[in-house]
């Protein structure tokens, strides 16, 4: 935890791929196509119909409701691991198998996977950009907010 | 695990069967772990996906598996490659992307599989029956066979295919199960004239639009008429894909679930019903452009999903309309369509080839404008009759897209802007 935050609350999920992780929130209500919609070489959410076009996804923990569209995601998941731009972990609102494929490969390819947590609406929904989340291997996720500057 | 396991699957996890199909076995399980499936079961056919897109990791994961002696147990075709693997060099194509390229096609060819080199399998190889269990890959093959053949596919992502396809065991869960292909919202299309629903663009438009209403649902459209063809359900299905996740839709009276409502809805109500009226479509027209009319054209892209006969039929008759009234092809602007191998023999058995060709159509087979490098960085307008391809192409390829239909994109390359007289849908 960065010095002088403040542990908020803690969430429990569903570790879907488990793992530990930690990093800056980014989140998106919107779902995201991850062919098509982010770089495996840049990081970049390239979907220009995207709301978070233009933002980097790698290392921070990337936070949207479900994946969508091309079956190609888990490839793009894989080789932004291979690349060093994926994000350090995924949290959703809902299971995305095609999601969870590309890092259980990565784990078993490289022994390095992404951990992607599931959380229930409320507790998804109280996740703000910026937060400093901390995800643990039972599905824990502790979010940290910057104190306040005013 | 909580995943009951076979007597084979024990077999393959124990490496008796090989390391690639331990590896195979062992990503399932963890699979079914993650879906919630509680045992595994047969599929009797496969379509490999992760084929086509050409990344180190992807084409380490192929070679790997075919090194350690991976081979497919069940007929698998495979999606479009990275490469058109006979004519790359006039596209462009650089040395070593295409070295890698041909090392990835060999590696799943050494495994087993058909190389059939098709987005669009349904409409070539090896097409499945109804009721099929089967493990495909590629978003657009999957929603066709679940919707239009009725044969029982979940998502399988990029080497989940290849794994499935090589123990020949998928998890037990999803769309594999009828209870779980049941109709959850209505979709009414209301007010359409028929003049509208004649018009290829009506399919890939009206894809759009259900894909950004379904949000995880499965939908059912009532109000098709009875009787679209191939290449209509083909674009539905890819812009379907595309906006959403849609991995299945319900068609009253079209698609062989779906005969009555009550059929698709498996007797139940639908959780929501949404009315669909011209203005709707009209705004999902607009949505899939973002280069207005007027526009300097680059390029023109047809084919996505993979052109069939029927389409270079169509094609070439709108061709030829421009080319007895003296017209050519705008010198600024490149014109290509991609198929696959099969609907190309079949075109070089026409005299329809001829005539595409003196236009200047360019042909590429066996993969894509998305997925191999031959559209220049300097393409900044690209004209497509797609829902999928205008999708994905401000994104993929870095360059503003205009919809329409194809007698449009054919007009738009002779004039050299973007100029849609054809589908100017009124409201009647």
């Amino acid at each position: 935890m960065p010095k002088g935050d403040v542990l908020e609350r803690i969430l429990t999920g569903r570790p879907v791929v488990p793992g530990s992780a930690k990093g800056i929130a980014l989140v998106s209500k919107e779902p995201i196509s991850f062919w098509g919609g982010i770089s495996p070489r840049t990081g970049e959410i390239i979907d220009r119909r995207h709301e978070l076009s233009g933002a980097i996804v790698t290392g921070r923990v990337f936070v949207f409701p479900h994946g969508k569209g091309s079956s190609t995601a888990s490839a793009v998941l894989l080789e932004s691991v291979k690349a060093g731009v994926a994000p350090a972990a995924i949290i959703n609102l809902k299971v995305d198998p095609i999601l969870a494929l590309g890092s259980i490969v990565s784990d078993e390819l490289y022994h390095q996977s992404v951990p992607i947590v599931v959380l229930e609406e409320k507790f998804f929904f109280s996740i703000n950009d910026g937060d400093f989340l901390t995800i643990e291997p039972d599905g824990t996720v502790r979010i940290h907010t910057k104190p306040s500057t005013k | 695990m909580a995943v009951k396991l076979s007597k084979s699957d024990k077999q393959m996890l124990g490496c008796q069967q090989g390391k690639a199909t331990r590896t195979a076995i062992r990503i399932l399980m963890r699979m079914a772990e993650v879906t919630g499936a509680t045992e595994m079961m047969d599929v009797s056919q496969g379509h490999i996906d992760g084929c086509g897109l050409l990344s180190d990791a992807g084409l380490e994961f192929a070679e790997t598996l075919a090194a350690n002696g991976g081979k497919v147990s069940i007929p698998t075709t495979l999606n479009m490659g990275p490469l058109d693997l006979q004519n790359w060099k006039q596209f462009g194509v650089g040395e070593e992307f295409a070295a890698k390229a041909i090392r990835q096609a060999k590696a799943y060819v050494d495994m087993g599989c058909i190389p059939t080199w098709t987005c669009a399998p349904y409409q070539g190889y090896l097409t499945p029956r109804f009721g099929q269990q089967i493990a495909w890959g590629e978003s657009n093959a999957i929603c066709y066979a679940n919707s239009v053949l009725g044969a029982r596919t979940n998502r399988y992502g990029d080497y989940i295919d290849i794994c499935a396809a090589i123990t020949g065991r998928v998890p037990k869960c999803g769309l594999h199960l009828k209870q779980n292909r049941k109709g959850q919202i209505l979709l009414r299309l209301l007010d359409i004239a028929p003049s509208v629903m004649r018009d290829n663009a009506f399919y890939a438009i009206l894809g759009h639009l259900i894909g950004s209403l379904a949000r995880g649902k499965i939908p059912v459209i009532e109000g098709l008429p009875p009787d679209p063809t191939s290449d209509q359900l083909k674009a539905l299905c890819a812009a379907a894909a595309s906006s959403g996740s849609v991995a299945l839709f319900h068609a009253i009276g079209v698609t062989p679930e779906a005969n009555t409502l009550e059929e698709a809805f498996h007797g139940e109500d639908p959780e929501q019903v949404i009315g669909i009226r011209l203005p709707d479509l009209l705004k999902s027209m607009s949505d899939l452009s973002t280069a207005g009319e007027g526009v300097a054209l680059d390029l023109v892209i047809l084919g996505c999903p993979h052109f069939s006969f029927d389409e270079f039929r169509q094609l070439t008759v709108l061709i030829r309309a421009e080319t007895e009234q003296g017209k050519s092809l705008h010198p600024d602007v490149k014109f290509v369509v991609t198929s696959s191998q099969t609907s190309y023999a079949l075109l070089q058995r026409s005299d329809f080839l001829d005539v595409l060709t003196d236009f200047g159509v360019e042909i590429t087979l066996d993969t894509c404008v998305f997925h191999t490098p031959m559209v220049s960085p300097e393409t900044k307008v690209i004209m497509t009759n797609s829902g999928k391809c205008a999708y994905y192409a401000p994104g993929e390829l870095g360059a503003a897209v205009a919809f329409g239909n194809m007698a449009d994109c054919v007009r738009s390359a002779v004039e050299g802007y973007v100029c849609r007289k054809e589908m100017f849908w009124k409201e009647s």
